[in-house]
């Protein structure tokens, strides 16, 4: 090596000098090519390019690895485990179905008030790969760049809550500035108090919230979510709890954060690269009732042979909602005889099956749940269907295996009656 | 076995092959860069790039082959990073002028030389970083004494291990 060098020194000295001038010229010059790297040190493109394919790599044999064995070999305790997650499942669409109601009834509300609200259209799933290695600069790398349309300033998340934004953007890399860093900024909100702030990282890598004045009161444990007035993370996300409140500087609270999102032990994200704000819209008379679900899990009866309806018929003297009852239709068996009665003032049960039973006391059929029982608030309701809490006429029943909608369908006529209100 | 040299004692220099010379330090930042993934305290404390910096420095003896060694694998760190580059450059820079010059009048080999070398050069990099970061990039940055002297001292006791294991790579000039 040293013959070669002593051989090659003017050529060495030259690529020397050369090397630390190109090294100079890249700290200065800045990218010019799209439009979310124009920013980005030429320098800087060159130490991710180099680092980033290695840890890609790694992270690749590791997760690899990790897939066959506990996707192929380790599969101790699968079967139960599979059946704990039929039972929450089943546990969680009868949720779901309280939680559409309450969203149905929100969003008729918000049409009342023509609020414009944003959706997270589109996310993508990325990798964690790297991160900057040193405490002063809290940032991780992901597998996914420009290619699959991440762009700059686009929200980080987890299914946890908030993880930061998209700093710079590379090809197929990009770097996320994590919220506890300190020139890191989000807009948030406290949940019950609705107070707002700005959350911002400390040098030590604490989250805190600032812009709260002293004479709130914040309670510690409340919830914090995205506010939606930095226009990048949505409105509602979570960000965390609050774990201490103190008095700061200049009149305002020292809040710190507990981030709802591990930012210590990330490995998956999604960023959010679309988001669309429309109007909100009511919903349609089109839903999935608490009775259909539970019906879906009981032994089928066949149905009875069809009869008019005559809305007369279904018409309860006394009953606490006489528009919920001229709308009743096809008031049969046990439930036509049922007298009158108030909704099921409990609320409390929500165990599917466990109380699936007709009116009579009696296991109710598919058929007959569907025409007895109107959709209920609740699951409790829904799991002691009562005649007074008949379905509008306009409601059709939905097959049993159809979910509740995501988001508001486009008609927004309100069902004729509505069954209860929460 | 003393740890200073005398005027008549022969002073070892090392060099290292091109692989070791680039690969190192690479598998430096890499690591430093990816621990944190799994074990979040990593950064906080520890410095590997630094290290690897000061044992360069201290077996080549000399200032401006350490100088630019620091200068080097700091701007790599810094690259990683956010923050403007050059912080962790100028800090590395100075350790290695200074590991490489005090390279000439200890003795190397001494493992309690390396714990007190690299002790004392942790903290001179943490003072440098805090001087740069503060007094010219303008960051919030906080001086803790607890966690320098941690680091330090982190740092001390991986790098006699390091050390002992990157001698293998040396070659006697």
């Amino acid at each position: 090596m040293e013959s070669v060098l002593g051989r090659y020194r003017n050529l060495v000295i030259l690529v020397g000098v050369l090397f630390l001038q190109v090294l100079g010229l890249a700290i200065q010059v800045k990218r010019s090519g799209g439009s979310d790297v124009q920013d980005t040190r030429l320098i800087r493109i060159w130490g991710v390019g180099a680092i980033t394919p290695f840890e890609r790599i790694l992270v690749w044999a590791q997760n690899s690895t990790g897939n066959v064995w506990h996707n192929y070999f380790y599969l101790r305790g699968v079967r139960a485990e599979n059946r704990q997650l039929k039972e929450q499942i089943e546990q969680m669409r009868i949720e779901q179905v309280r939680l559409s109601e309450d969203a149905a009834q929100a969003r008729r509300l918000q049409t009342l008030l023509a609020f414009k609200e944003q959706f997270i259209s589109r996310t993508v799933a990325a990798q964690v790969i790297g991160s900057s290695g040193s405490d002063l600069s809290r940032i991780i790398y992901i597998d996914k760049g420009e290619n699959v349309g991440i762009k700059r300033d686009m929200a980080v998340m987890t299914s946890d809550g908030i993880v930061g934004k998209v700093l710079l953007v590379f090809p197929s890399v990009s770097q996320v500035l994590l919220v506890s860093d300190q020139s890191s900024g989000v807009g948030a909100i406290l949940e019950k108090t609705r107070l707002q702030g700005v959350l911002r990282g400390t040098a030590n890598g604490e989250v805190v919230l600032e812009r709260v004045m002293s004479d709130e009161q914040v309670p510690v444990g409340e919830t914090v979510l995205t506010s939606g007035g930095d226009q990048i993370f949505p409105k509602g996300l979570p960000v965390g709890t609050v774990s201490k409140v103190g008095y700061g500087k200049d009149l305002f609270l020292n809040i710190k954060i507990k981030p709802a999102a591990n930012l210590s032990k990330l490995e998956e994200v999604l960023v959010l690269v679309e988001k669309q704000e429309r109007q909100a819209i009511a919903e349609d008379s089109t839903r999935v009732r608490a009775a259909d679900i539970l019906a879906q899990r009981l032994p089928s009866v066949p149905d009875k042979p069809a009869t008019d309806a005559n809305p007369a018929a279904g018409t309860v003297e006394g009953s606490a909602k006489p528009a919920v009852a001229k709308t009743a239709a096809k008031p049969t068996g046990a439930a036509a005889t049922t007298t009158p009665s108030t909704k099921n003032p409990s609320g409390t049960s929500t165990v599917p099956g466990s109380s699936g039973v007709g009116p009579a006391g009696k296991p109710a059929g598919t058929s007959a749940l569907k025409k007895i029982v109107s959709a209920p608030a609740n699951p409790a309701a829904g799991s002691k269907p009562d005649a007074t809490q008949t379905a509008p006429a306009n409601e059709q029943p939905k097959p049993a295996d159809s979910t509740a909608p995501t988001a508001p369908p486009p008609n927004p006529q309100p069902p004729a009656t509505e069954s209860s209100p929460q | 076995m003393p740890i200073t040299y005398t005027s008549n004692e022969q002073v070892e220099v090392y060099r290292f092959s091109i692989p070791v010379t680039i690969g190192v330090p690479l598998l430096a930042l890499f690591v430093q860069a990816f621990l944190p993934l799994r074990f979040p305290r990593f950064a906080v404390y520890f410095d590997l790039p630094l290290l690897v910096t000061i044992f360069f420095a201290m077996a080549r003896r000399s200032p401006v082959a350490g100088l630019f060694t620091g200068a080097v694998i700091g701007l790599a760190q810094d690259m990683l990073g956010h923050n403007p580059i050059g912080i962790y450059g100028i800090a590395n820079t100075v350790v290695g002028y200074g590991a490489s010059s005090l390279g000439v009048k200890l003795d190397v080999e001494n493992a309690g030389a390396r714990l007190l070398v690299t002790l004392g050069f942790s903290l001179i990099q943490s003072a440098v970083h805090f001087t740069v970061a503060r007094g010219m990039v303008n960051m919030n940055v906080t001086w803790s004494w607890p966690h320098v002297i941690l680091g330090g001292l982190a740092n001390a006791i991986l790098g006699v291990a390091l050390f002992f294991l990157l001698d293998k790579f040396k070659q006697r000039t």
